[in-house]
C-alpha cells in the first residue's frame, strides 16, 4: 500500500509541476523564447506572499488573489520593455537577458530576505489532508495543486479556442507579421501571453510555499522541473505538459519511496530517455 | 574591374598569434619577478578567459547556447583528482582532462543536439546536472562533500604555485589559439556559411552538425582543461561548487560584455569581469545584480560587445576568422 | 476624393534602394495596378504601405491622416487591408479562424464572415478545416477573406494570381468588381500584365525600383509596356 501512497502523492506533485511549466509552455509556445528566469519568478512570488503574510493582516487566500493580479501585470509590463526589445536583438538576447534577469532576482532575494530556508504558514489548509485509510493521506494543498492545474490548462484551452485575443495569440505565435496586417499588435499579444504565463507561475509558487519550505537559490532547479515536464511532454502543446509533469511527479515520488537521495537523479534520467527514444515528447502538438 | 579586395587579415593581426604568444612569453616569467598572490589571482584570470572562450566557441561561432559548459569543467576536475589517486601528476593529468571531457561529449552531444536553441541551453543545464548527481554518488571520488587532490604534498610550495601558475597559462594560450587555428579552417568557413544561411548550407553540402559537433567537442576538452586547472589551484573537489551553474553565469556575462562572435571578446570580457570583481569584491550580492544588469544591458543595447565597439572605433583585428572586403581608394568606383 | 496618397517614397534594403521616389494617388472606388518584372521592388512598395516596412524617405497618408510614422496595425484602423504575398495564412487556424483573425479590430464595415461566404460559396462547408490543407486557389481566397474581415478601404493585393492555375486566377479576378463595389479601393501588384490591364483603372510599371511608365491601359501601347516591363533600351543609370 505504501507504494500505492507513493503514485498517489507523485501524481499531486506532478499537477503542481505541470501549473508550474504552464507558464513555461505558453512563453514558447506563443513567443519561441524560454523564461530562465521562470523558477525564480516562482520564488519571488513566495517570497512575496511570504512577506505580505507577516507584514500585514491579510488571510492566505486574500494574498493569493493578490499576488496573482500583480504577477499578471508584472508580467505585462516584462515583455513590452525587456523581452520584446531583446526579441529584436537578435536570437541569443533572450536567453541572455531572461539569464540575467535570473541572476538578478536570485541574488536581490539573497540581498532582501537572506539565505535562511523559508516556510509559509499555511494554517489548518496546508496541514489538513483527506485520509483514505492508515498509509494514504491526500492533503488538501496537494490536491488543491493537481485541480488548480487541470482547471488552469482548460481555462487557457479555451480560451485560445474560443476567444478573440486567444485566437490572434495562435495567429501571432504562426506569423506576428501577418497579425500586424490584421490589425493585432504582437507585442500586445505577446504581452497578454506573458500576463498569463506569469500568472500561472505566482499560482505555483505560492502553491509550492505551501507545501514545502524554499529559499532564494532554488529557483533554477525549480526551472529544470518545469522544463523537463515541457519536454517530456512534447514542445508546444498544454495537454502534454500536463501529462509531462504528471510523469515528472510520478517518476520522482516512487523512486523517492525506495531511495529519496536519488529522486531528482531520476526525474533528469527520464528527461534523457524521453530526449533519445521519442524525442517529439508524450503528445507532440502545435503551438499552445 | 572592381576596387574591392578581398582579405583575411589587417594589418593589427599580424600582431595577433605573434602578439599572443609574445604576452604569453612575458607572462610567463612572472612568477620570477612577481608575489605569489599576484600569480595566484592570474590563475582565476586565466581560468575565465579560457572557460570564456570555449562558451564564445560554442555559441558565438556554432549557434550553440548552452547552460551547461560546467558539466564539463566538472568532468575535467574529477579526472585529475581519479588519475592523481592512480599516481599520475596532476600537471600531466590536465590533457588527460580535456580528453576525457571531450570523449564523454559526444554521448552528450547525441542527446542533447536533439533540442535547438533555447532547449538546447536549458537541456545542457539538466545534463550538467545529471553529471553532478551521479559524481556526488561515487564515494571514492569523495562522495556528496567531495575531497582534496592526492600527489601534492611532497611540492615545495613556491614551485607548486608557479607550475599552477603555468599551467593555467599554457592552458589559455591553447584554448585561444586552438580557436583560432579551428576557425580559420574548413570548420570555421562552414560555421560561417551556417550563420549566413543554414538552409543554403546545408543544401549545398555542408556538413552542419559535424561542424557543430566538432566545435562541441573542442569547448568541452577546453572547459575539461580548465577545470583540471581549478582543482589543482584549489587542492581539492567539491561537486556541488564545480558544477555549480554560476560557471555558467560567469562565461556567459563575459563573452556578452566582451563581445560574442569574435575572439578577442573573451579575452577583454574577462579582464573587464576580473577588474569588477576586485573592485567590488567587498560588495557581496550586490557585485552579481550589477554584473546582471550589465550584461542585460549589454545584450540589448550592445549586441557586439565591448570589441565590436573597438571595431567600430578603429578597425582593429587581432584574431580575424572572417573575411572581410577593403576598398581601395582611387580604384573603387563612386 | 483621393483615399491613398503617396509621395516621394524611398525604401532601402539596406545598401540597395528597392523602390525610389515612387508616387501615387488613388482615387476612392478605383482599382490601380503596379506592374513590373521580378524584383522590380513591387512587394517591397505594398509591404511599405502597408507598414510593414519603413521607408527611409516620402510621406503616406490615408484619407487625408499622414500614417507614414504608424506601424502595420494602427494602420488598419485607418482603413488599410493587405492580402499578402505567397496568402500567409494562420497553419494552426481553421478557414474560419483566420477570416475571423481579420475581425480582430471589430471595424464596422460592410464585411462580415457572412458577407465573405457570400463571395466565395465554397467556404461554409469547409470552414473547420484546417487552413494548411487549402489549395492554392482556396488559400487566396482565405487571405482576401481575412483582409476584407477588416473592413479595409484601401485593400492592397500582392501577386494576386501568382501559382495560380488560369482558370483559378479569372474567378479571383472575377471577385474584385465586387469588392470595389463594396466601397474599396484596390492596389494591385502583378507579374501578370494582362490580368492587371484588363481590371485596372491606372497602371504603373516599375523597374527597379521607379516609375517607368504610367497612364490608363486604353492610352499605353503593348509595345512601351513591354519596353517598361522588360527595362530594354532601358536608360543605363540602373546597375
Amino acid at each position: 500500500m505504501d507504494l500505492l501512497n507513493a503514485v498517489l502523492q507523485g501524481l499531486l506533485l506532478g499537477g503542481l509541476y505541470a501549473l508550474f511549466a504552464t507558464g513555461l509552455s505558453i512563453m514558447f509556445g506563443v513567443m519561441r523564447i524560454v523564461n530562465l528566469a521562470h523558477g525564480d519568478l516562482a520564488v519571488v512570488a513566495s517570497f512575496l506572499a511570504l512577506a505580505l503574510v507577516t507584514n500585514t493582516f491579510l488571510p492566505l487566500w486574500a494574498v493569493v488573489l493578490v499576488a496573482i493580479p500583480i504577477f499578471s501585470v508584472l508580467g505585462y509590463a516584462l515583455q513590452r520593455t525587456l523581452i520584446q526589445r531583446s526579441l529584436g536583438a537578435g536570437p541569443l538576447a533572450t536567453l541572455l537577458v531572461t539569464f540575467g534577469l535570473s541572476i538578478v532576482l536570485q541574488n536581490v532575494l539573497l540581498e532582501s530576505f537572506s539565505a535562511d530556508t523559508r516556510t509559509l504558514e499555511a494554517g489548518s489548509f496546508a496541514t489538513s489532508a483527506i485520509e483514505l485509510n492508515d498509509t494514504i493521506s491526500l492533503s488538501y494543498i496537494g490536491l488543491f495543486g493537481l485541480v488548480a492545474a487541470v482547471v488552469t490548462i482548460v481555462a487557457i484551452q479555451l480560451f485560445v479556442s474560443r476567444t478573440r485575443t486567444g485566437r490572434m495569440m495562435r495567429a501571432a505565435s504562426d506569423d506576428p507579421e501577418t497579425a500586424s496586417v490584421v490589425g493585432a499588435s504582437p507585442a500586445h499579444i505577446y504581452g497578454i501571453a506573458t500576463a498569463i504565463a506569469f500568472a500561472t507561475v505566482a499560482l505555483a509558487g505560492l502553491i509550492f510555499s505551501m507545501r514545502s519550505s524554499f529559499d532564494p537559490s532554488i529557483g533554477p532547479s525549480r526551472l529544470l522541473f518545469a522544463f523537463e515536464a515541457v519536454v517530456i511532454g512534447g514542445l508546444g502543446s498544454l495537454w502534454g505538459t500536463l501529462l509531462g509533469g504528471l510523469a515528472l511527479g510520478l517518476t520522482q515520488s516512487v523512486v523517492s519511496h525506495y531511495d529519496p537521495a536519488s529522486a531528482v537523479l531520476a526525474g533528469h534520467l527520464v528527461f534523457l530517455a524521453v530526449l533519445a527514444f521519442r524525442p517529439q515528447g508524450l503528445i507532440p502538438a502545435r503551438a499552445v | 574591374m572592381s576596387g574591392v579586395v578581398v582579405r583575411r587579415s589587417a594589418r593589427s593581426s599580424r600582431f595577433g598569434a605573434a602578439g599572443l604568444i609574445a604576452v604569453a612569453a612575458v607572462l610567463a616569467l612572472l612568477p620570477f619577478v612577481a608575489y605569489e598572490s599576484v600569480t595566484s589571482s592570474l590563475v582565476t584570470l586565466f581560468v575565465l578567459v579560457t572557460i570564456a572562450s570555449m562558451w564564445n566557441l560554442l555559441a558565438g561561432f556554432g549557434g550553440l547556447v548552452s547552460i551547461g559548459q560546467q558539466a564539463f569543467i566538472g568532468v575535467g576536475a574529477y579526472t585529475v583528482i581519479y588519475l592523481a589517486d592512480h599516481g599520475v601528476s596532476p600537471f600531466v593529468a590536465i590533457p588527460l582532462a580535456a580528453l576525457t571531457a571531450a570523449v564523454l561529449a559526444v554521448p552528450t552531444s547525441l542527446l542533447a543536439f536533439r533540442l535547438r536553441g533555447d532547449y538546447f541551453a536549458v537541456g545542457m543545464w539538466v545534463i550538467a546536472e545529471v553529471y553532478r548527481l551521479l559524481l556526488s554518488r561515487v564515494d571514492a571520488l569523495g562522495g556528496a562533500s567531495g575531497r582534496s587532490l592526492e600527489g601534492m604534498a611532497g611540492m615545495d610550495q613556491t614551485l607548486r604555485a608557479a607550475a599552477t601558475y603555468w599551467a593555467a597559462l599554457a592552458v589559455t594560450v591553447v584554448a585561444v589559439l586552438g580557436c583560432y587555428w579551428l576557425l580559420r579552417g574548413r570548420v570555421g568557413l562552414a560555421l560561417t556559411a551556417v550563420r549566413d544561411d543554414e538552409i543554403a548550407a546545408r543544401a549545398a553540402g555542408v556538413d552542419v552538425t559535424r561542424a557543430k559537433r566538432i566545435v562541441f567537442l573542442a569547448s568541452a576538452a577546453g572547459c575539461g582543461a580548465a577545470g583540471g586547472v581549478l582543482v589543482i589551484d584549489a587542492l581539492s573537489v567539491q561537486p556541488n561548487a564545480i558544477f555549480s551553474v554560476q560557471w555558467s553565469a560567469y562565461m556567459i556575462f563575459i563573452v556578452v560584455i566582451g563581445g560574442i562572435g569574435y575572439l578577442e571578446g573573451p579575452i577583454l570580457g574577462a579582464i573587464v569581469f576580473f577588474a569588477l570583481q576586485e573592485l567590488l569584491s567587498d560588495a557581496g550580492t550586490w557585485y552579481l545584480i550589477v554584473l546582471g544588469l550589465i550584461a542585460m544591458a549589454s545584450a540589448l543595447f550592445m549586441p557586439r560587445g565591448l570589441w565590436g565597439q573597438v571595431i567600430d572605433r578603429t578597425g582593429m583585428r587581432l584574431f580575424p576568422v572572417g573575411y572581410h572586403l577593403e576598398r581601395h581608394v582611387g580604384t573603387g568606383r563612386a | 476624393m483621393t483615399l491613398l496618397s503617396v509621395s516621394g517614397l524611398d525604401v532601402h534594403h539596406g545598401q540597395l534602394r528597392a523602390v525610389s521616389g515612387f508616387d501615387i494617388s488613388v482615387e476612392e472606388g478605383q482599382t490601380i495596378g503596379v506592374i513590373g518584372a521580378n524584383g522590380a521592388g513591387k512587394s517591397t512598395l505594398l509591404r511599405t504601405i502597408a507598414g510593414i516596412l519603413i521607408p527611409s524617405a516620402g510621406t503616406i497618408s490615408i484619407d487625408g491622416v499622414d500614417v507614414t510614422r504608424m506601424s502595420a496595425h494602427q494602420r488598419v484602423r485607418h482603413g488599410v487591408g493587405l492580402v499578402p504575398e505567397g496568402r500567409r495564412l494562420f497553419p494552426s487556424l481553421t478557414v474560419e479562424e483566420n477570416l475571423l483573425s481579420g475581425a480582430y479590430l471589430r471595424k464596422e464595415g460592410p464585411w462580415s464572415l457572412d458577407a465573405v461566404f457570400d463571395l466565395f460559396p465554397w467556404m461554409p462547408e469547409r470552414r473547420a478545416q484546417s487552413s494548411a490543407h487549402l489549395s492554392g486557389g482556396e488559400q487566396q481566397s482565405v487571405a482576401i477573406g481575412r483582409a476584407l474581415m477588416t473592413n479595409p478601404r484601401m485593400l492592397l493585393i500582392d501577386e494576386l494570381s501568382l501559382g495560380l492555375a488560369p482558370v483559378v486566377v479569372r474567378r479571383m479576378y472575377e471577385a474584385l468588381p465586387r469588392i470595389v463595389a463594396n466601397g474599396c479601393s484596390i492596389l494591385l501588384v502583378e507579374q501578370d500584365v494582362s490580368q492587371a490591364l484588363a481590371v485596372a483603372d491606372h497602371v504603373h510599371c516599375l523597374l527597379e525600383g521607379r516609375t517607368v511608365l504610367s497612364g490608363r491601359p486604353t492610352d499605353l501601347g503593348r509595345a512601351d509596356i513591354e519596353t517598361a516591363y522588360f527595362g530594354i533600351d532601358a536608360p543605363a543609370e540602373a546597375g
